[in-house]
């Protein structure tokens, strides 16, 4: 059998749990399945009932897939399936943000908007009356004087990021804050925007990091 | 063949038909052939400026809707033989003519006249996009107010729309209330609307008076508005010419003093 696993059979209370793993081919996954019931994992196959819950992991298999996986499973007189399930890939949000992120050149003006799905970054500036929508982050290297909204679906934990912190507004979620009346503009130093208790908070870029903390991974020696 | 060059704004005012005027005669001063169009249907004021109201016989409408050739329509300026304007009309709307119509003019125009300048409506609806039709790059004016800022970037922004690239003229700067901040400075307009500034002009009383006895400021040498719209009118043919001083105090000693460096 190949050197890497990517089936893992665990005993839990309700019966066996499948994790199967959600990078490989789907034909390998069912080469592996079939050949690990047939001849690696006998033993399950003679005694009672036994409830299968298949976990897919972030794969998005389509209901044929599914349907192929179910079968192989059922071939097997005594097993039967419980429960098969696929975590959508939105769980882990941190590492599709970063795959979202769009990095746009251009001026927004006076009664232009500019829309995304995800991060974006801005290179240039955002005029009085022009206005930022993303669902993600949002950062502008240049200087924003317009309108920022972040978090338009409703994100709470997103920033907005400006080399220059001039904005007419600034929304994240539904938190609306007017700067010059809410908050003291510092220096014309790099700042974000971030919500803490449901309160638009400013800072210095460099704070970052004390809400948004990644692992740093060390390469090389 | 010529070049066409709409002047606009946004926002009313500012000073797009005083600029117009000023300009094409400018053009006109510096030896070419020049062709003012006004767009501004039912509010026209260009022929007023220029002091040609009286000799308008057919209008950019008549023209439209083929009551007269476009030749027929152009009036002849008093004081110079190569400059020309196409007056627009007075009894009718803005949606009297087409986009299309216009640049049909515009090109016809530009077949034999150096300079085709056309004076835009205020506003971003159909006078707008009628004026900027046939342009092939325009002049945003603006003065140092919030309000006018605002407008003119809304305005460079259709522009790049359109493809049609923009310069600057920042029109009635108040030295000394710039100076005590009460208005905008030149570098912070320059560097909100992020295009190259074509020019300054400084607010003069002289261009008001001028407008009223229908003589362009430009032919007014002693005027420093004149000089600012000649200056800006060899920028558009080209000439580097520094921008205008507008400390009206630095007299020539102050000058040579601040040169020695004891200033």
């Amino acid at each position: 059998m190949t050197e890497k696993q990517h089936i893992m059979i665990k005993g839990v209370k309700e019966g066996l749990l499948f994790l199967l793993d959600d990078q490989c081919e789907f034909e390998v996954l069912l080469a592996e399945l079939q050949y690990k019931l047939e001849k690696t994992h006998q033993q399950l196959l003679t005694g009672p009932l036994v409830h299968i819950h298949v976990k897919l992991g972030s794969r998005a298999a389509t209901d044929e897939q599914k349907e192929q996986l179910a079968a192989i499973i059922r071939s097997q007189g005594n097993l039967m399936i419980a429960s098969m399930e696929s975590a959508p890939p939105s769980v882990d949000s941190d590492q599709k943000s970063v795959n979202n992120l769009q990095v746009v050149t251009s001026i927004i003006r006076s009664g232009q908007t500019l829309e995304h799905d995800g991060d974006l970054l801005l290179i240039g500036d955002v005029n009085p009356g022009g206005t930022l929508l993303c669902s993600g982050d949002i950062y502008v290297l240049g200087a924003l004087r317009g309108m920022a909204h972040a978090g338009v679906a409703g994100r709470q934990d997103v920033v907005i990021a400006a080399s220059l912190m001039r904005p007419t507004q600034l929304r994240i979620a539904d938190v609306v804050s007017r700067p010059p009346e809410e908050w003291m503009l510092g220096d014309a130093a790099m700042e974000f925007a971030y919500l803490e208790d449901g309160q638009m908070q400013i800072d210095k870029l460099s704070q970052l990091f004390r809400i948004r903390h990644n692992p740093i991974m060390f390469k090389g020696v | 063949m010529g070049e066409a060059i709409v002047v606009t704004s946004g926002k009313g005012g500012v000073g797009k038909t005083t600029t117009s005027a000023n300009i094409g005669t400018a053009l006109a001063l510096l030896g070419k052939k020049v062709c003012l169009v006004d767009t501004d249907i039912g509010l026209r004021n260009l022929d007023v400026v220029m002091g040609l109201e009286n000799r308008i016989i057919y209008d950019l409408v008549d023209v439209a809707e083929g009551r007269c050739r476009l030749g027929q329509a152009l009036v002849k300026d008093k004081r110079f033989d190569e400059l020309y304007m196409l007056p627009a009309a007075q009894t009718k709307d803005k949606d009297a003519v087409k986009p299309e119509q216009v640049r049909n003019m515009i090109v016809e125009l530009k077949q034999d006249h150096d300079y085709v300048i056309i004076d835009c409506p205020a506003g971003i609806e159909h006078g707008f996009r009628n004026a900027i039709a046939g342009a092939d790059r325009a002049i945003v004016v603006t003065t140092p107010e919030n309000a006018a800022v605002r407008d003119a970037d809304r305005v460079i922004g259709l522009l790049e729309g359109e493809k049609i690239p923009s310069k600057l003229v920042i029109n009635r700067i108040r030295q000394s209330m710039v100076k005590s901040g009460e208005m905008l400075d030149i570098d912070e307009i320059c560097q909100v609307l992020a295009v190259d500034l074509l020019g300054i002009v400084p607010d003069d009383e002289k261009v008001i008076s001028a407008a009223n006895s229908g003589e362009p400021t430009v032919m007014n040498p002693a005027s420093r508005a004149a000089i600012a719209y000649r200056n800006i009118a060899r920028r558009i043919l080209g000439d580097m010419v520094p921008l205008m001083l507008l400390d009206e105090k630095a007299g020539a000693f102050k000058r040579f003093r601040k040169f020695l460096g004891i200033g």
